[in-house]
C-alpha cells in the first residue's frame, strides 16, 4: 500500500512537470526567438538558447518599428491597451456597483425589468451583433476613438450580480441605522457598502483588467488608425508581415512578449485575488 | 428576484444609478441585436437602396448553402475537440496535484498563467512553433517523416488551432477542477480506502460522482469560449484556411458581414449563433439553481 502510494506520488510529480513544460514551452520559444535576428531564422541558427540581440530587439519593437514592412512602434500600442484594460475594468465595476445598489437597496417600479435588461447582455456576446454594433458606432462617430474602444464594452450582467449577491450579505442593521442617523443612499453607499466591498471589488479588477487586455475583435472593428491600435490586435497585423515577405520574426516574437507580460504580472502578483475574482464571477 | 428587507424611501435616486448602465445596455446591446433581428427577415441590397421583407428566406437560404454546413461541421469539430482536450488534461493534472496536497503549490502558480495569454497571441505562439520552415514542432514532425505544411493542409491548420485553444484553456479548468477535488472530505476517501478500494474504484465510485456538477460546468463553459472566445486564434493565423477547413461559425459571421455583400444572410447567421448562445446561458443557469438546492 505504502509502495504504491510512493509510485503514484511520483507519477503525480511526473505529469505535473510534463504539464508545465507543455504550459511554458511555447513562450520560452517565443522568448528565444525574440532575442535572435531576422538572418539566424533562415539558416537554421535559432535554437533553444537565447541570442544576443535581446535589447537591440524589444528597443526596435517597441520605439521603432520596421518601417520597410510597414509596422508601426508597440510602444503606443500597449498605452493603448492599458487605457483600454483600466477603462474597461473600472467603468464596468462603477456601473455596476451602482445599478446592483439601486436593485438592491431601493423599491420602484420597473425594477424587475431594469434587472432583466441588464440579465440580458449576457446572452448577447459582441460576436453575435458585429455588424449592426459596428454601425451604431459608426454612428455615433465613436470609430477610431476611446469612447468607441471601450464603451459598448462596459455593461455587465456578471459584475452586478456578483455586486448584488455580496449585498444581499450585508446585515440590514446597518442599513436601519443609516436612515436613523439620517444618512442618504449615497452617503450609505459611500462609507458603508464601498469599504465592505472592497476585496471584492479587487477580485473584480484582476479578471476585467485581463478581459480588457485581451479584446480582439472589437479593437479590431473600431480601430482603423494606428494611433489607436492595441496591442492584442496589432500583433495581427506582424504577424502578416512575418509571412509576407521579410524573416522580422524575431519582432513578432518580441511583441508576442510584451502583449502577454501585463496580463501575467497581474495574474503573477494577485494570484489570490485572481482565484477568487475567477471563481466568483463564473457562476 | 428580492431586494433587501430594508430600502431607503422612494426617490429618484434608483433610476438615476441604474441610468449608465441601461443606458449602455440598450444603445450597445439590445438596439443592435433587435437591428439583427430584423435584418435576418429583409433581403436588401448591398447599398442600402431598397429592402423587401423575404420572411425565413435567408435562413432557407443558409441552410443550403454548402459552406454554411460546412461551417458547422468545422465548428463541432473544433469545439468537441478543444472542449474534451482542455478538460481531460486539466483534470489529470488537477488529480497530480490533488494527490500532492501542499506541496502543489509551485504547480499551481507555473500552470495557471496561460489564462492571461489572449487568444490571438496564443494562436500566435503555436503558429510559430507549426511553421513549416522554422518551427520547432514542424521541423521535429519532419524528422519522424510527416510532412507539416498548414497553409496547403486542412486537417493540420485545424489540428494547430484546436492545440493553440486548448492550451490556453487548461488553465482554467485545472483551477476548478482541482477546487472541486479539494472539496471533497478527506472522510470518504478514507473510508472508500479502508473498504478496499484501489485509486481507480475510488475515481470511479467517490471522485467522479462528486466531481459531477464542476464538470458539467465546465462544460458548458468550454463549448462557449470554443464557440466565441476563439475568433482571435483563427483570425490571426490561419484566417479560416486553407479553403475553409479553419472558418468556424463565428469566423465566419464575421468575414461575411464585412467582407461579403450580403448583408441579410450575415443577420440571418447571427441569430443561429444568438440561438446557440440563449441555449448555452439557458443550461448553465437550470444547472446553477440546481446546484443551489443542495
Amino acid at each position: 500500500m505504502a509502495g504504491s502510494g510512493r509510485l503514484l506520488s511520483l507519477l503525480a510529480h511526473l505529469a505535473l512537470i510534463l504539464g508545465v513544460v507543455v504550459m511554458v514551452l511555447p513562450v520560452y520559444l517565443a522568448f528565444i526567438a525574440s532575442t535572435h535576428s531576422g538572418g539566424d531564422f533562415l539558416s537554421g541558427r535559432v535554437g533553444l538558447l537565447p541570442g544576443s540581440l535581446f535589447l537591440e530587439n524589444y528597443r526596435t519593437a517597441l520605439f521603432t518599428g520596421s518601417s520597410t514592412q510597414g509596422f508601426p512602434p508597440v510602444g503606443p500600442m500597449l498605452l493603448n491597451s492599458f487605457i483600454m484594460a483600466m477603462a474597461i475594468a473600472l467603468g464596468k465595476i462603477a456601473i455596476s456597483l451602482l445599478s446592483a445598489f439601486a436593485v438592491c437597496y431601493f423599491r420602484f417600479p420597473l425594477r424587475q425589468t431594469a434587472f432583466w435588461l441588464i440579465f440580458i447582455t449576457l446572452m448577447l456576446p459582441v460576436e453575435v451583433r458585429i455588424l449592426p454594433t459596428f454601425q451604431v458606432v459608426a454612428d455615433l462617430s465613436l470609430l477610431n476613438s476611446y469612447g468607441g474602444l471601450t464603451l459598448p464594452l462596459i455593461a455587465s450582467a456578471t459584475a452586478t450580480f456578483l455586486f448584488r449577491q455580496v449585498f444581499m450579505t450585508i446585515p440590514d442593521e446597518l442599513t436601519e441605522a443609516a436612515l436613523i442617523d439620517g444618512a442618504g443612499p449615497l452617503r450609505f453607499f459611500w462609507h458603508v457598502l464601498l469599504p465592505l466591498s472592497r476585496t471584492n471589488i479587487a477580485a473584480l479588477f484582476v479578471i476585467l483588467f485581463i478581459y480588457g487586455w485581451n479584446q480582439y475583435l472589437w479593437p479590431l472593428l473600431v480601430t482603423t488608425d494606428t494611433r489607436y491600435y492595441t496591442i492584442v490586435m496589432g500583433i495581427q497585423r506582424l504577424a502578416a508581415a512575418a509571412v509576407e515577405a521579410d524573416p522580422v520574426w524575431h519582432l513578432v516574437m518580441a511583441t508576442a512578449i510584451l502583449a502577454m507580460l501585463p496580463p501575467i504580472l497581474v495574474i503573477a502578483l494577485m494570484q489570490n485575488l485572481f482565484v477568487r475574482g475567477l471563481t466568483e464571477t463564473e457562476k | 428576484m428580492q431586494a433587501k428587507r430594508v430600502t431607503f424611501p422612494r426617490s429618484l435616486t434608483p433610476y438615476l444609478l441604474l441610468a449608465p448602465q441601461l443606458a449602455i445596455t440598450l444603445v450597445f446591446f439590445i438596439w443592435p441585436a433587435g437591428q439583427a433581428v430584423v435584418s435576418s427577415l429583409f433581403a436588401e441590397d448591398a447599398f442600402g437602396l431598397s429592402r423587401a421583407f423575404v420572411g425565413l428566406a435567408n435562413f432557407a437560404a443558409l441552410l443550403r448553402d454548402p459552406t454554411y454546413l460546412n461551417a458547422f461541421q468545422v465548428t463541432a469539430v473544433f469545439s468537441a475537440s478543444v472542449t474534451v482536450l482542455a478538460m481531460v488534461l486539466a483534470l489529470g493534472l488537477a488529480l497530480a496535484a490533488d494527490r500532492i496536497g501542499k506541496r502543489a503549490g509551485p504547480y499551481r502558480v507555473l500552470l495557471v498563467w496561460p489564462y492571461a495569454v489572449a487568444p490571438a497571441v496564443a494562436g500566435i505562439l503555436w503558429w510559430f512553433m507549426f511553421n513549416p520552415t522554422i518551427g520547432i514542432l514542424a521541423r521535429a514532425l519532419d524528422a519522424i517523416g510527416i510532412s507539416w505544411n498548414h497553409f496547403l493542409n486542412g486537417e493540420q491548420a485545424l489540428t494547430m488551432v484546436i492545440l493553440a485553444a486548448a492550451w490556453k484553456q487548461v488553465s482554467y479548468n485545472f483551477l476548478f477542477f482541482l477546487a472541486g477535488l479539494q472539496a471533497i472530505p478527506a472522510s470518504l476517501m478514507e473510508a472508500a480506502a479502508l473498504d478496499g478500494a484501489g485509486p481507480v474504484r475510488r475515481f470511479r465510485f467517490v471522485v467522479w460522482p462528486l466531481l459531477a456538477p464542476t464538470s458539467f460546468f465546465l462544460l458548458v463553459v468550454n463549448l462557449t469560449y470554443a464557440f466565441f472566445d476563439t475568433f482571435g486564434i483563427i483570425h490571426a493565423t490561419t484566417g479560416g484556411g486553407p479553403g475553409q477547413a479553419t472558418t468556424i461559425l463565428v469566423y465566419k459571421v464575421f468575414r461575411d458581414g464585412f467582407g461579403g455583400l450580403d448583408l441579410g444572410g450575415s443577420a440571418a447567421q447571427s441569430v443561429v449563433l444568438l440561438a446557440i448562445v440563449i441555449a448555452l446561458t439557458a443550461v448553465q443557469f437550470r444547472h446553477i439553481e440546481r446546484r443551489v438546492q443542495y
